[in-house]
């Protein structure tokens, strides 16, 4: 923000000052140069031929996949009801550990001591950031509940599904249990980490007059926390179940159940008309998936 | 009944909210506390009842020293002591009933409140409260469906059924209008004379504090400035607590409507 003064004794008043300006300027001049020279190494790694020739080959297999191979269905109610399966009870199993885990992690619900002013200056300085979270204008929580819940929260969000599938296949074994577990792992640090932020953002008068009755941490979780945030949990609940059905759909590729092992099986065999009716469940599912969710959250906002 | 002494708080940021405050409240005594924003008013009633832990000082209540309870303690002494608060702090998502019953949420167990099983004896109280707040058929309504006049009533509800021996009460009118804010106020009142409550009530409205209450105790930089009865509330005084205004108009006797409000009552009773 730039307020000029003009040489008549007027103010003016412009957006950037001439010195942000001409960094402006050369920030996009930056921009544009680092866009041309990436698109010529990327040009000079790509084999044109084959982009060039592209649609026909597309064509060609949209041609050999019509029409879907409908016979084929009765291979595939099981596999994706196995599909639905997995994401169903991956998500209820995920929920069921992403609930405590949020708890921990959010500062206005994490065990916690107050820690005295006399206790707070015994720790030194440079302690106490790995020792101390603050949890409110003078209390903290001690030790390393809250990391760790943290670090749940990012170690599993940051694997994909189809990667804990590829372990967990070669852990468990293959099969719908492993598919399960997978979904399951994924899914906790997602489902924690919305919920936490929906819990620090609760209206504290709630909690504080469910305190003042005299109410056990337990009951004042329950009735100043629980009805809070039961619509945020609810609505994460759908909106990862309806993630997760998209997800279980691959993770037959790696041997851990449900549709994608009809998919894969069908590609290596090039098998177009069966891939066809296989995407063509998979849209259905998906667009069903959604219809209920959606539905799910419009009753309970 | 109440008696603080020394009471004080500092926060982490060094700011002293109470310096040293001294005061007691006798059995069924009905007090405001007024005062400037950030004079301590609210940290003040929050101590008593330890949702702020004070820095230092004692807190009495009876023969019990709240400042010396361990947490376990504490829950059964808070249970004495019923809060009202200024944006009413109902639990919007449940209904007006289980908002009323978990007032008595320190005296029952964890799985009968989870599952909403309260004691009979709980529920006809409750009915009998709403009952005499004017809300009996809005019981089963959910807390987020009433206006703000409605919303305090069952905060007082739910503070009266835990059977306290006072209330702690945090500027009870400030999201009210007018004539909202002086029927609670009446109702407050009425309800400590009825059941011999002993009242701290936190207010803004120094005129309508003066219609209302028995003594007013006022609050400046987290010291006791004035206590005295209501008459005693000149323009000196106001100037002392608040800093200086013109206060004539403050402290000129306000005509009581309360015919009119009566009459405004009945109508809306009838309605």
């Amino acid at each position: 923000m730039a307020i000029i003064s003009l040489p008549d004794g007027r103010r003016t008043w412009r957006r950037f000052t001439p010195s942000q300006q001409v960094i402006r300027w050369f920030a996009y001049l930056i921009g544009i140069a680092a866009f041309v020279w990436c698109w010529n190494r990327i040009s000079e790694a790509t084999t044109w031929f084959f982009v060039w020739d592209a649609p026909r080959i597309a064509g060609d297999i949209l041609t050999r996949a019509m029409p879907p191979r409908w016979s084929y269905m009765e291979n595939l109610w099981v596999p994706i009801w196995d599909t639905i399966n997995i994401a169903t009870l991956g998500t209820i199993a995920a929920l069921m550990m992403a609930v405590p885990v949020a708890f921990m992690a959010a500062r206005n619900t994490t065990p916690q001591m107050n820690v005295s002013q006399k206790v707070f200056r015994l720790i030194p300085p440079f302690m106490r950031p790995w020792l101390l979270t603050s949890t409110g204008e003078d209390s903290y929580s001690i030790g390393l509940i809250r990391p760790l819940a943290l670090l749940v929260i990012v170690s599993t969000r940051s694997i994909n599904s189809l990667i804990w599938a590829l372990l967990l296949t070669a852990i468990i074994g293959p099969g719908v249990f492993a598919g399960i577990i997978a979904i399951a792992i994924r899914s906790i640090g997602f489902c924690a980490k919305l919920l936490y932020e929906a819990i620090e953002e609760i209206d504290h008068g709630q909690v504080e007059a469910i305190t003042a009755t005299g109410a056990s941490r337990w009951q004042v979780m329950a009735y100043g926390i629980v009805p809070q945030i039961m619509p945020a949990f609810a609505g994460i609940s759908v909106f990862r179940w309806d993630i997760n059905i998209r997800e279980s759909t691959v993770l037959g590729l790696v041997g851990a159940g449900g549709i994608g092992l009809q998919l894969s099986s069908s590609l290596n065999v090039l098998a177009w008309p069966q891939v066809a009716l296989i995407l063509l469940v998979i849209l259905a599912a998906v667009v069903i998936s959604e219809w209920v969710s959606a539905k799910v959250r419009g009753a309970i906002i | 009944m109440l008696r603080l002494e020394k009471l004080t708080k500092t926060y982490p940021t060094g700011d002293q909210a109470l310096k040293a405050v001294d005061l007691e409240v006798p059995a069924g005594q009905v007090l405001a506390l007024i005062g400037p924003s950030g004079a301590g008013k609210s940290t003040l009633i929050r101590c008593i009842n330890r949702l702020v832990e004070p820095t230092s000082g004692k807190v009495w209540l009876g023969d019990q020293e709240i400042t010396r309870l361990g947490s376990g303690a504490l829950r059964r002494a808070r249970r004495r002591m019923g809060m009202i608060f200024q944006e009413y702090a109902l639990v919007e998502r449940l209904t007006v009933m289980e908002n009323v019953l978990s007032g008595r949420l320190g005296y029952v167990g964890f799985w009968r409140s989870f599952l909403r099983k309260y004691p009979q004896a709980d529920i006809d109280e409750a009915f009998r409260l709403l009952d005499r707040v004017g809300l009996l058929e809005m019981a089963d309504k959910r807390a987020d469906e009433l206006s703000g006049g409605q919303r305090q009533r069952v905060g007082i509800c739910r503070a009266l059924i835990q059977d306290p021996a006072l209330l702690l009460v945090d500027e009870p009118t400030a999201s009210l209008d007018p004539k909202t804010s002086r029927q609670i106020m009446r109702l407050i009142c009425e309800l400590c004379a009825e059941r011999g409550l002993a009242a701290i009530i936190n207010i803004h409205d120094v005129a309508l504090a003066k219609l209302f209450v028995q003594r007013v105790v006022g609050l400046r930089f987290g010291a006791i400035e004035f206590d005295g009865p209501p008459e005693a509330l000149t323009p000196d005084v106001l100037t002392q607590i608040y800093g200086e205004e013109d206060w004539e108009q403050t402290i000129e006797d306000v005509p009581d409507e309360e015919d009119e409000e009566e009459e405004a009552e009945a109508e809306e009773a009838a309605r």
